[in-house]
């Protein structure tokens, strides 16, 4: 059969049900497959709204997301979403249209060194070279994507290689002798790391995306319950542990709560799950968690150690790691009172510096009230997506996450225009779930254009755009560390967003009444198809509490 | 904390025990490759984004063809080696990485000196080269062409006693290195 052909039976056999794409010159064999292929594809307005949207897909249902491009501009549109992947360590595979073999390094119509330019940011590439290849690259691919630490693989395909013949058989092996992913824990390092804890007078459990990543959030809770050992999230892991539980410390960092961040510089021992000690977590590197030891826990043995020093470093799957750790530390039966100093200042922390803002006299719409008014009328059950700014903090704050996969975020890289495309993949990947998108009205416009795609398809994501009329965070960092001289942060000038939903064939709302705000986003969410609506927030608001970049966490403001 | 030695390839327990230390000394690793297309712009593309610098790096076949090897030194005073080896250990065409004992590793260089001299210095010279165990490899009214093998320290100390001539152009190969055979009777 057509090389092309094997692909479609390459990506059923992989379990894929939906592509992200847009066509070209170089993938045109590509989409004659498509007609007979079997597999839905999504027809996106613009190759990085189908990489995001194989993102948000990946992050929702936890299985490999596809987006497919052609070549020279098609490639390089899909950078942003591939190095998103990579920061995030989100599953995707990219294929890739390239020009004949003929014209390769020739200059040719729409030619670009995909391989070359993707290298930094992706976690593996393939480049065609045989048809022959074509299927067990594909399968390497998505085992590459799926198993260790997840990321973007990319397919290059030159297009008279796609439209060879080629014998066709199911790959069942891969071919990688040089990519073992260590799963299991070292079990003596696992009963040092139960010890450790089981002696911490004052320990923290710090869970990253890792744990979102390995479907290990029941094991996190197990073991957080085993004791009464306090859990803080950093901002890719919200829903990893239930935001309403009551050892639930909030999320640390830079706009982490007081308690979570105090409690990390006052801890003798630290628990990482799958957490990589970002700048964003750590702050000032040399003053953080001055008096912790320790314990790492993380698929990746070169996050081992990278920024902090393990004392007890793990190398595993979360999950594996988690389920052992919680026997050997029940074994221990430690005395759960040494803990309650710690809880004692712990709660102190908590009631002197709980999450607030200053509500409106009026009818005037708080941005943090825009969030807990979408938590209410969600019930907080929605998958939320965001871009990223002031907007994606205070969702991260004020919407509280009770499961994993819930909270879909570019963390790493800080993409704008990741939350319209992201809702969009989450949606066609869970289209039993209300997916909501909170965005900015300045990274909105970023990928708006998938608009057309979501009413096309019938995708029925809601998108409520705090609307403050400002690059926010750019603003606030503006006004607290430029002596408030705001240059280029204006985008007041932004379209009106009810007739852009209007003129994409979706709903327009606009909203402005404190008072009947989460009655009105009720009847948005009832609204069937894709809704886009306009909430007017206050001007100028800071997301707070804060630590400054590069001081340390008892450093905070506001 | 130990080095890392060259009994195996370095194991993750191994990693793991070496943290972020910086040795302070030449590190010469021994990489094992898939023989791909790329490889070797994957192996120089992480360093340079990494921030690693490598001193010197050679590529050559293996005695089996679908593998190569990849020797490089870099320095250990200025970069975690273990750091380095884990991000190496990532890229999925590198099969094996051993951080070579210097006290167990055989190292050899390839360096050709070309030399200013006529008539009343190739005398000094010929015995300079003769005790460097070198080669005059090729001679004119002017010049002298002289290989030197040996250890890095060696072609250094040799640049060294002929730079006073006049030292026109010098090529280094850069280190190859292998392990000395185990439990030498």
């Amino acid at each position: 059969m057509r090389a092309v052909d094997a692909i479609m039976e390459c990506l059923k056999a992989e379990g894929v049900d939906v592509v992200f794409g847009l066509p070209g010159g170089a993938n045109l064999p590509t989409y004659d497959a498509f007609v007979d292929g079997g597999i839905r594809h999504i027809l996106v307005r613009h190759e990085a709204g189908g990489g995001h949207a194989a993102e948000g897909y990946a992050k929702a249902t936890g299985r490999v997301g596809v987006a497919l491009a052609t070549s020279g501009p098609g490639a390089t549109n899909l950078i942003t979403p591939i190095c998103d992947a990579m920061m995030d360590s989100v599953p995707v595979v990219f294929i890739t249209g390239q020009v004949r073999t003929e014209l390769l390094g020739t200059d040719g119509f729409q030619e670009a060194d995909t391989i070359g330019i993707t290298m930094p940011v992706v976690k593996h590439s393939f480049m065609i070279q045989h048809p022959d290849e074509i299927p067990q690259a594909i399968h390497d691919a998505f085992h590459i994507a799926r198993t260790g630490r997840p990321g973007p693989v990319l397919v290059d395909i030159p297009q008279d290689l796609s439209r060879a013949e080629i014998v066709y058989e199911p790959v069942t092996a891969t071919q990688l002798p040089g990519y073992q992913p260590t799963l299991e824990g070292n079990q003596k390092q696992i009963r040092q790391a139960a010890k450790a804890l089981a002696a911490a007078r004052r320990p923290v459990i710090y869970a990253g995306g890792g744990v979102v990543g390995a479907g290990a959030s029941a094991e996190l809770i197990a073991l957080a319950t085993s004791d009464r050992l306090p859990v803080t999230c950093t901002l890719m892991g919200l829903g990893a542990f239930p935001a309403t539980h009551p050892q639930w410390l909030g999320m640390l960092g830079m706009h982490g709560t007081r308690a979570a961040n105090y409690a990390m510089d006052e801890a003798d021992l630290i628990c990482a799950v799958g957490a990589r000690f970002d700048d964003r977590v750590t702050g000032k590197l040399s003053e953080f968690a001055p008096a912790a030891k320790f314990i790492h826990i993380d698929i990746d043995p070169a996050e081992i150690s990278k920024n902090v020093a393990a004392h007890i470093p793990i190398v595993g799957d979360a999950g594996h790691v988690l389920s052992k750790l919680v026997l050997e530390y029940r074994a221990l039966s430690p005395d759960t009172s040494r803990l309650a100093e710690w809880w004692e200042r712990i709660e102190q922390w908590r009631a002197r510096h709980p999450l607030a803002y200053e509500d409106s006299a009026d009818s005037e719409i708080k941005p943090q009230y825009m969030i807990e008014a979408l938590y209410e009328a969600t019930g907080g059950e929605a998958i939320i997506t965001s871009d990223v700014g002031q907007h994606q903090m205070w969702a991260a704050q004020y919407y509280h996450f009770s499961e994993p996969r819930r909270w879909i975020n570019s963390g790493g890289l800080g993409t704008m225009g990741f939350g319209l495309p992201a809702a969009m993949g989450a949606a066609v990947g869970c289209p039993d779930r209300l997916v909501c998108c909170i965005a900015g009205d300045g990274s909105v416009q970023m990928n708006s254009q998938e608009l057309a795609t979501c009413a096309q398809e019938k995708i029925p994501i809601k998108v409520f755009i705090m609307d403050n009329g400002y690059l926010g965070m750019v603003r606030q960092w503006q006004e607290l560390f430029w002596e408030r001289r705001y240059s280029h942060v204006e985008v007041g000038a932004h379209p009106d967003f009810v007739k852009l939903a209007e003129a994409y064939g979706a709903t327009g709302m606009r909203l402005e009444n404190k008072h009947t705000l989460v009655e009105d986003m009720r009847r948005a969410i009832e609204i069937e198809g894709p809704v886009v609506v306009d909430v007017k927030v206050t001007r100028e608001e800071n997301t707070f509490p804060m630590i400054p970049a590069g001081q340390p966490a008892r450093e905070m403001v506001g | 904390m130990g080095e890392p030695g060259i009994k195996e390839p370095l194991s993750l327990d191994e990693l793991e025990a070496a943290g972020r230390m910086r040795t302070g000394r030449k590190h010469t690793l021994s990489i094992l490759v898939e023989n791909k297309t790329g490889v070797l712009t994957r192996i120089a593309g992480l360093f340079a984004r990494r921030g690693f610098n490598i001193d010197t790096l050679t590529v050559g076949p293996t005695d089996d063809e679908r593998l190569s090897r990849i020797t490089l030194t870099l320095d250990g005073a200025v970069h975690p080696i273990d750091q380095v080896t884990k991000q190496l250990h990532k890229l999925i065409n590198v099969l094996k990485i051993r951080d070579l004992e210097p006290s167990e590793t055989v190292t050899r260089e390839l360096a050709l000196f070309k030399v200013a001299v006529d008539g009343a210095q190739r005398g000094e010279l010929m015995q300079i080269t003769e005790i460097f165990r070198g080669k005059i490899v090729d001679v004119t009214k002017r010049s002298v062409v002289v290989e030197v093998t040996g250890t890095t320290e060696k072609v250094e100390a040799f640049e060294s006693m002929i730079r006073p001539f006049g030292l026109i152009e010098m090529m280094r190969s850069g280190e190859i290195a292998i392990s000395r055979g185990r439990s030498a009777t």
